[in-house]
């Protein structure tokens, strides 16, 4: 019952909305311009309201949809794998180090941290991974050298760990003669899925997101993520008609550039905007997580 | 080391050597950790080493250890060069004003969602809000891209011409607008989720204080100013302050991708971070960028310590370590 100033209630709400508006709106100038006949923009522009309504674009991509549905494939397999492979690799760290009896725990727990601190940087990184390992132009690149796991993720699952799990359970487990990995199975892993949850939205978010390891890493366009192919395809409108093969003679037409670059940005982002609505709720909760103690 | 200290303490120890862990019950928690030391061996600590690679002239066809010394020629070139001077200086200011700005307009919409009362519209606002902080910086490049592309964009083809303003501007290649861009680009990207950050400081705060200002008859705006103010804004300053010790390292995304990499701009878009990319890909000097990577390592490595001393000294609680 702490409100009751109706004033500012207006003014918050007034604002609200005029913020959530800032945050819709370039979002209806990419699709409506994507919506557009290529002529219309060439004398118009990119405006908020197709002037002359046109799917043109879209049948162009279409007619190239095998390699738009490769990307995606590709998308789909490194965000599901690493962030499997991550929550693993980040559990299996975590909670060792949330137990008091570990062999050498304050050891490990500076390197974690120390990891956090102190960076090799981009070029000593690019060495070990693509000199030395030779990831260079495989789809484990995208893997091992996006985030896996790290320190902040391992820290943070920690002190979750620390504040859930029951001494006196774990005890009791020891004495009916269970093991170690019986007592993470079957007793830890339970009771620790929210943070499960909440870690392995951030690293699906953050695979499905990256670009960046791709362009450091990724040459060979068919191995190309849908991120790195829009990334491409920004800086390089060409690439659609040198890389994607058409799959029809009707799409053989000429493209229509203007648009067909909004059409692919629209076909990047809708998967992860549609999903939104269904895991905004995890999404905001893992954000408040974060913040409460990382 | 705090391993089992009641049970130590409980024991007579008459021999002063006890075995120190007990590894045959549980080496199994040690086995567990392999995977993840081992990705961090790799992933972090292997290119650590690769720091002395800014003292070598590089050359990726040798290797690291095979390429010749050249001590600090690298940093030499760097900083007789006018480009060490304008990354820093960019990715400092663009740093500061980013993260002044953001925590304001952050905190000032926090408090705005902590007014509304309808639980649906407070769930909708924060949906919408956060959700530019979900899309990818290359999807931003193409909204960026809609409003200011120079034959098609909406800023040239729609609001020139209401302002009356006859000529394109050519946003791509004039370097004097990015400032205002990037910043209000990177507002558009984190305010949101900056302000549920701090929209969970918030809902902390015990409803017992609001309740006996308002007996005391304590007008809103004064409870926010008499309480929430002075309980949640050392917190934020505190946070703010960690966020100080990442100064030299930049949002890559942000000024490689929005700008498209655009090298007219470089006086005012270049940061370290696009600067030693480009000099991996080849657009740039190798042997310099390296030299910068290893300036950014080190610089921002003693300036998260020392941020961290001065949070600590002011603040246990909030300090990192």
């Amino acid at each position: 019952m702490k409100h009751e100033s109706p004033v500012l209630t207006w003014v918050s709400h007034i604002s609200l909305i005029a913020l959530s508006a800032a945050c819709i709106i370039p979002f209806i100038l990419l699709i409506s311009a994507s919506l557009t006949d290529q002529n219309a923009i060439i004398r118009q522009g990119y405006s908020f309201w197709p002037q002359e309504f046109s799917t043109a674009a879209y049948d162009y991509l279409f007619a190239r949809g095998t390699d738009i549905l490769r990307a995606y494939g590709v998308t789909v397999f490194v965000t599901v794998f690493g962030t499997t492979l991550g929550l693993i690799i980040t559990l299996l760290m975590a909670y060792p180090l949330a137990r008091a009896e570990t062999p050498h725990r304050t050891l490990i727990l500076f390197l974690v941290f120390f990891s956090m601190l102190f960076h090799g940087g981009m070029i000593p990184s690019y060495l070990v991974y693509a000199k030395y390992l030779g990831l260079k132009n495989t789809i484990w690149a995208l893997i091992f050298a996006g985030v896996l796991t790290n320190g902040y993720y391992i820290m943070m699952m920690r002190v979750f760990l620390q504040g859930s799990m029951s001494k006196d359970l774990i005890e009791s487990a020891q004495i009916d003669g269970a093991s170690e990995y019986r007592i993470l199975w079957s007793i830890i892993i339970p009771t620790s899925t929210p943070i499960l949850a909440v870690i392995g939205l951030f690293t699906a978010i953050w695979y499905w997101n990256d670009w960046q390891t791709g362009m450091i890493y990724i040459t060979n366009p068919k191995l190309y993520s849908i991120q790195n192919m829009l990334q491409r395809i920004m800086q390089d409108i060409q690439f659609i008609q040198s890389n994607l093969q058409a799959n029809s003679n009707s799409a053989m037409a000429q493209m229509p550039r203007d648009t067909v670059k909004m059409a692919i940005a629209v076909i990047g982002s809708l998967p992860i905007l549609l999903a939104y609505p269904f895991f905004q709720k995890y999404f905001i909760k893992g954000i408040m997580f974060g913040a409460v103690k990382g | 080391m705090s391993q089992l200290p009641s049970e130590s303490a409980a024991l007579p120890a008459p021999k002063k050597r006890k075995r120190k862990y007990d590894y045959r019950r549980y080496h199994p928690l040690l086995i567990m950790m392999i995977p993840g030391l081992i990705y961090l061996l790799i992933n972090n600590y292997l290119p650590m080493f690769g720091i002395v690679i800014a003292f070598k002239e590089v050359n990726f066809a040798k290797g690291i250890f095979a390429s010749d010394w050249v001590g600090f020629k690298n940093f030499e070139f760097l900083f007789a060069s006018n480009n060490a001077y304008i990354i820093t200086r960019n990715t400092i200011l663009y740093n500061l004003v980013f993260l002044v700005l953001g925590t304001v307009f952050s905190f000032i919409v926090a408090l705005m969602l902590n007014e509304v009362k309808n639980k649906f519209l407070l769930r909708s606002y924060q949906a919408i809000i956060s959700m530019p902080h979900l899309i990818s910086w290359v999807i931003v490049s193409y909204l960026v891209f809609a409003f200011l592309s120079v034959d098609n964009g909406f800023i040239n083809r729609a609001i020139l011409p209401m302002l009356g303003v006859e000529e394109d501007i050519y946003w791509y290649t004039e370097p004097k607008y990015w400032p205002y861009i990037l910043t209000l680009v990177d507002l558009w990207k984190r305010v949101g989720y900056g302000s549920i950050v701090y929209f969970a400081a918030l809902l902390g705060i015990n409803d017992e204080y609001y309740e006996a200002a308002k007996l005391d008859g304590a007008s809103r705006l004064q409870q926010i100013w008499y309480i929430t103010l002075p309980i949640v804004v050392p917190v934020i300053i505190m946070m703010a302050m960690l966020q100080l010790g990442r100064i030299f390292y930049s949002d890559f995304g942000l000024f490689y991708q929005v700008t498209l990499n655009s090298g007219i701009l470089f006086s005012t878009t270049a940061t370290i971070d696009t600067y030693v990319f480009n000099g991996l890909t080849g657009s740039g000097n190798l042997g310099m960028s390296t030299a910068a990577g290893v300036y950014q390592s080190i610089v921002g490595f003693i300036l998260v310590l020392t941020v961290n001393y001065l949070v600590r000294r002011k603040d246990r609680e909030n300090a990192l370590f």
